[in-house]
């Protein structure tokens, strides 16, 4: 198998691709617009003289989920042939969620949690605001309300439905 | 001391009559200036790392224990964050002691250190953090206070640091401040919420008040190690924080109906070294498993 991979940028983001996010299983690293960049040295060469860099950005600085993440881009190319895998963390430009993909957005509210609104006015400090018309996942409905700022890991707020009374999960807008 | 138990056998990891800078080594003078900045980089960020680190512990022992389950998880999750924000400030400390060529670097392992090191087997006069983040957790309304001084201060810190000339201080900086936002509505409006709300809640936040104010202005004293970095444009001037800090409190104070004491004394001295006996405790608890069991991993 080693000897039929010819290293190019495309085949690692398809590997890439089957990477999740553990605590959400349903978006990939892709989905979640975490992966920066993808480096190729010695793209000439076949593995394992040929390496690959991955550039991956936190979600949040203390999100345990990271460790594991790049623990499992590890192995997701160590399957796939590659051995000479190098995986560095960049802090700026900081993560945002309106770097999560379209497709990710409608996966999150298929698994029932509101998806992130697009970046508006959460980054001033104002007290009890909460963010517009957060839509339930469950009856479409915009009549909902905050629980709490923090959920069940630190990119989601709880929310609970006044229409349908269901409680969710909102990925919060960062 | 609370962790004399631990400090037997042991020799410390920088020599303790260089505390106030454990990477100068005085058998070797320094001569250069660029090497002075270096350690004085190293300084200033084992402080950065220390505040968040002591406070993401103290936070973190409310884990289960929280008033109602929403605020259990509110504040363990404030306590990842501060957690991922010390482990970038050791990391880059612990790199940039390793490049140094001043030394000691590591005398108990003789390993170059790492973020484990640094967080680890350091002793309590080693640590750098402000004396406000080593205080007890007391009860709900004094963790809140707490928090929201630190909070309020780590916002306004942050903001600045996005403009350091140091790369990494910057991008750490412009990462952890938009967690910091969060953490800084949540605890506004906690102690709007306790303040303007009953009578035994208005009372707990004003003792709360009494017992950390003597905290607050370290905050806004320069250490060495800041003063020194502010015309380089790496560290904040905190003192030019103070004002803004005031301003921001006065709102909140004024809208939880408490007022602001004046005229108290400050303790200062955490910057650099000189910690309460609290310390020792909050040390000897988190470092318990690697003084005991060296190297040990999950």
């Amino acid at each position: 198998m080693t000897d039929e991979i010819i290293i190019n940028e495309k085949t690692v983001w398809e590997i890439l691709e089957t990477v999740t996010d553990p605590e959400i299983p349903v978006l990939s690293i892709i989905d979640l617009g975490i992966v920066r960049k993808i480096e190729i040295y010695n793209a000439v060469q076949k593995p394992p003289s040929g390496g690959v860099g991955v550039f991956i950005t936190p979600t949040y600085t203390g999100c345990p989920a990271m460790d594991v993440i790049r623990m499992n881009i590890r192995m997701a190319l160590l399957e796939n042939g590659f051995t000479n895998i190098d995986i560095k963390t960049i802090l700026s430009p900081a993560w945002t969620t309106d770097w999560m993909t379209e497709e990710g957005k409608q996966k999150l509210k298929a698994y029932g949690i509101a998806s992130p609104n697009s970046k508006q006015q959460v980054c001033t400090p104002g007290l009890f605001q909460e963010e517009e018309a957060v839509q339930c996942p469950h009856c479409n409905s915009y009549h909902t309300q905050m629980i709490s700022r923090f959920g069940s890991t630190a990119c989601k707020a709880l929310y609970k439905c006044n229409d349908c009374k269901e409680p969710f999960d909102y990925f919060k807008c960062h | 001391m609370g962790i004399s138990l631990i400090s037997i056998n042991r020799k410390p990891l920088f020599p303790i009559k260089n505390n106030l800078m454990p990477i100068t080594n005085s058998e070797f003078p320094i001569t250069n200036s660029q090497l002075l900045i270096t350690n004085q980089l190293i300084n200033y960020t084992l402080h950065l790392a220390d505040n968040t680190l002591i406070l993401a512990q103290q936070n973190s022992e409310w884990c289960g224990h929280g008033p109602i389950l929403e605020q259990d998880i509110a504040i363990t999750n404030i306590s990842l964050d501060l957690l991922g924000q010390a482990r970038n400030f050791y990391q880059y400390a612990a790199e940039l002691i390793n490049q140094s060529t001043s030394q000691p670097i590591n005398l108990l392992t003789s390993q170059p250190a790492t973020e484990d090191t640094l967080a680890y087997l350091r002793d309590n006069r080693e640590f750098r953090n402000c004396l406000l983040v080593e205080q007890e957790n007391g009860d709900w309304a004094k963790t809140i206070l707490r928090q929201f001084v630190f909070s309020n201060y780590q916002y306004l810190l942050y903001e600045k640091m996005q403009d350091s000339k140091d790369e990494a201080l910057r991008a750490i900086a412009e990462k952890a401040l938009k967690e910091v936002i969060y953490h800084l509505k949540w605890s506004s409006e906690w102690v709007i919420r306790l303040g303007d709300g009953t009578e035994e809640s208005n009372q707990r936040i004003n003792k709360a008040v009494i017992e950390l104010w003597p905290y607050v202005d370290e905050l806004f004293i320069n250490a060495a190690y800041e003063s020194a970095l502010i015309s380089n444009n790496i560290s904040v001037d905190v003192a030019s924080l103070k004002n803004l800090w005031m301003q921001k409190t006065k709102e909140i104070f004024a809208e939880a109906t408490l007022g602001i004491p004046e005229n108290i004394f400050a303790h200062k001295g955490g910057k650099q070294g000189m910690h309460t006996e609290r310390l020792g405790y909050i040390l000897a608890e988190m470092q318990f498993l690697q003084r005991a069991y060296p190297n040990s991993v999950w």
